[in-house]
């Protein structure tokens, strides 16, 4: 049996790597795609988690998580496929039209 | 789940993980993700949480990923310069030290949590289908019917937004990218 | 330490547990070998099938050193599909075009196949099966959320096709993917409505669960059968599964009149017979999920685990190694007639424009599904149900 430390360890490295992806990279899908992982490293720990304590509302928490991402995913898309439509580019750098 | 299986898996995790930050093609980026989603979806289940890895699978890899593609495909986003270019060296650096510090802080709290190093076995209806059913439509019903409101709201807005307005030009986005119409057409570089 | 000891009881243990890896590793081989065998006779009896629908004489020409011949045996084309046709595509240049991603290229038809296989894992060819001390579960995986697996594997079918269609540096190869990947997200709603119908109607998501509850008879004579439970999800499962399989009438992602051969145009060889696999695996596995949730899986009429109880009152008692041959023969045989019957489908209608075949899925079947679901539910608590 893997101890639930393990499952927090590998956690916590997802979601450093993807924070790093956010930070790194200027794609805008791929920061969302980063920012994804980060959710799913979360989601990871409450469902170690709610093993620990025998509970099961670290999984329905992770079931809630994926209904927002699921939403999140749609509405985030369609608003970098207008943006595209209107600027031509995917680079969240370019995208300073409010910025002085 | 034995050690070497997890082992395993979360070497997995993590290859996916980096290859998702760090590859220059986009659709080599979701492809990873996908890795990483699938082999988490394993790990639920290793857990005991079946149900929500299955729909871990369903409803990530099968629906919210090729979402993905396929707005990759329909943008006509070319291959960019991956992790060079962007933002500025120190900046990265900066941020790849700050998250590595976010590990290691982490790292050191679980590790002084002793109780996460007990194995504790559960009952084997934990996690089963009835179970995760009973649990939600009795104490959190009200949050699960309002999610059905906000998957409305989704939806509706997401096609609100991606609409295309009379008189937008629709040569935008004329044919999606492939591996090698890069070097057919004049270089788009998204940075 | 931990990890010693486990070996340890590994070791000490009889060899129960070793024979319960034997039964295992023999369940899955039988399935992986019946699925490969009758996808061959599939094509078979879609070449032969199809040829005879058109008017045609379709494969005949094929034989070893015109031995049939000599010997004056009709030639219906088994040495055509079985042997001379599979030689000629793995013997053929293995082309990938230039520019194209190498790596997913080659990737992509094996990302299509196995996802469809795997599913049979948990499809249960039989009751109980005992021999000797052993009791056999004829089911190569028992999971006890086995409908969900279904749907999860049926999700991730959908990436093969997608980049094989995007690995393969061709428009219209893309094209065909997208289309792929649209129409079977799509259908897949439709299919999962239908599924937890029937989820809905028998209380469990074991597909051996399934099985069992739709043993014994109504009325005295009528076998208890889902269809008569869930005629609609029947329908709504039959037509989103054929659109899974992108088969005519919903193969607008082959489209060959508009796009070349869709997703697998610049596919060759050994590549492109695994892909002309998958379609015939998935029809198969259409025929098989529909035997199981609607015409009893494996039971017989009136067999029993004992034996035959004809309406009657008579009885014909029988062996329990006989039980299992006949269950496990009378599954089979339903998935063959019903996979003839899309086979049928296939040769007998026309296929599709894009905007019809949206419109069916989303505002035909869907709603019909949830309609369905709905009135299912209703019933269900009504009845007193779980």
């Amino acid at each position: 049996m893997t101890p639930i430390i393990d499952y927090m360890a590998l956690s916590a490295l997802l979601f450093a790597i993807g924070a790093i992806g956010v930070l790194i990279r200027r794609n805008v899908i791929v920061m969302f795609l980063a920012i994804e992982l980060m959710l799913n490293a979360v989601n990871l720990a409450f469902v170690a988690l709610g093993r620990r304590i025998g509970s099961m509302d670290g999984q329905v928490i992770v079931f809630f998580v994926m209904t927002v991402a699921a939403a999140e995913a749609a509405v985030g898309l369609a608003i970098i496929i207008s943006m595209f439509r209107n600027r031509e580019t995917v680079n969240a750098d370019e995208l300073n039209l409010l910025r002085w | 789940m034995p050690q070497w299986l997890f082992a395993f898996l979360a070497a997995l995790a993590i290859i996916g993980a980096l290859g998702t930050i760090l590859q220059r093609n986009l659709v080599h980026c979701v492809l990873g993700f996908a890795l990483v989603l699938i082999d988490l979806g394993v790990l639920y289940m290793g857990l005991g949480a079946v149900t929500v890895g299955f729909l871990q699978i369903i409803v990530y890899v099968g629906a919210i990923m090729v979402l993905f593609l396929f707005v990759i495909w329909l943008l006509n986003i070319q291959a960019d310069t991956g992790v060079r270019g962007g933002a500025s060296l120190s900046l990265k650096l900066v941020g790849a030290l700050a998250a590595a510090a976010l590990a290691a802080e982490l790292f050191v709290v679980f590790s002084h949590a002793p109780k996460l190093r007990e194995v504790r076995t559960i009952a084997p209806a934990f996690g089963s289908v009835a179970t995760l059913a009973h649990v939600l439509f009795s104490r959190y019903l009200i949050a699960f019917e309002t999610t059905s409101l906000l998957l409305l709201a989704a939806i509706v807005g997401a096609v609100a937004l991606a609409r295309r307005l009379a008189g937008q030009s629709a040569e935008v986005a004329a044919m999606p990218s492939q591996p090698g119409s890069a070097a057919r057409e004049s270089r788009r570089e998204v940075a | 330490m931990r990890r010693r000891a486990h070996t340890q009881r590994l070791l000490a243990s009889d060899s129960g547990v070793t024979i319960e890896l034997v039964i295992g590793a023999i369940k899955a081989v039988v399935i992986v070998l019946l699925v490969l065998g009758l996808t061959t006779l599939m094509l078979w009896f879609e070449r032969k099938g199809s040829a005879l629908i058109q008017d045609r004489i379709g494969a005949n020409r094929a034989d070893i050193f015109g031995l049939g011949k000599r010997l004056g045996m009709p030639n219906f084309g088994v040495i055509n599909t079985v042997l001379a046709d599979p030689i000629k595509m793995f013997t053929k240049e293995d082309f990938v075009p230039d520019g194209a991603d190498r790596f997913l290229h080659g990737l992509a038809p094996f990302l299509a196949l196995f996802p469809v296989i795997i599913t049979f894992a948990v499809v249960p060819m039989g009751d109980i099966l005992k021999i000797g001390k052993y009791e056999i579960d004829l089911q190569p995986a028992n999971l006890n959320v086995a409908a969900l697996y279904v749907l999860a594997t049926i999700g991730i079918g959908v990436y093969g096709i997608a980049l094989g269609g995007w690995a393969s540096n061709n428009r219209w190869a893309l094209l065909g993917g997208i289309r792929a990947s649209a129409q079977m997200i799509s259908y897949e709603i439709a299919m999962g409505l239908a599924i937890i119908a029937v989820v809905v109607t028998y209380g469990t998501l074991d597909l051996q669960q399934m099985c069992r509850a739709q043993g014994g008879v109504w009325f005295g004579f009528l076998p208890r059968w889902g269809i008569l439970l869930q005629p609609v999800s029947f329908l709504l499962l039959l037509i989103s599964g054929m659109a899974e399989s992108k088969r005519v009438p919903f193969d607008l992602p082959e489209g060959e009149s508009e796009l070349v051969a869709g997703y697998f145009t610049e596919y060759s060889g050994g590549k492109q017979a695994v892909f002309m696999m998958t379609d015939f695996a998935e029809v198969l596995l259409v025929a098989v999920l529909i035997t199981v949730f609607f015409f009893g899986g494996w039971q017989v009429p009136w067999l029993y685990r004992d034996g035959f109880h004809f309406p009657g009152g008579a009885a014909w008692l029988l062996p329990n190694l006989a039980v299992a041959i006949l269950q496990f023969v009378a599954f089979w045989i339903k998935v063959i007639i019903l996979s003839c019957l899309q086979i049928l489908i296939r040769w007998t209608l026309p296929r599709l424009r894009y905007d019809q075949l949206m419109r069916l899925g989303w505002k035909g079947l869907v709603p019909l599904g949830l309609l369905n679901l709905v009135a299912t539910a209703f019933v269900v608590v009504a009845a007193g149900g779980k």
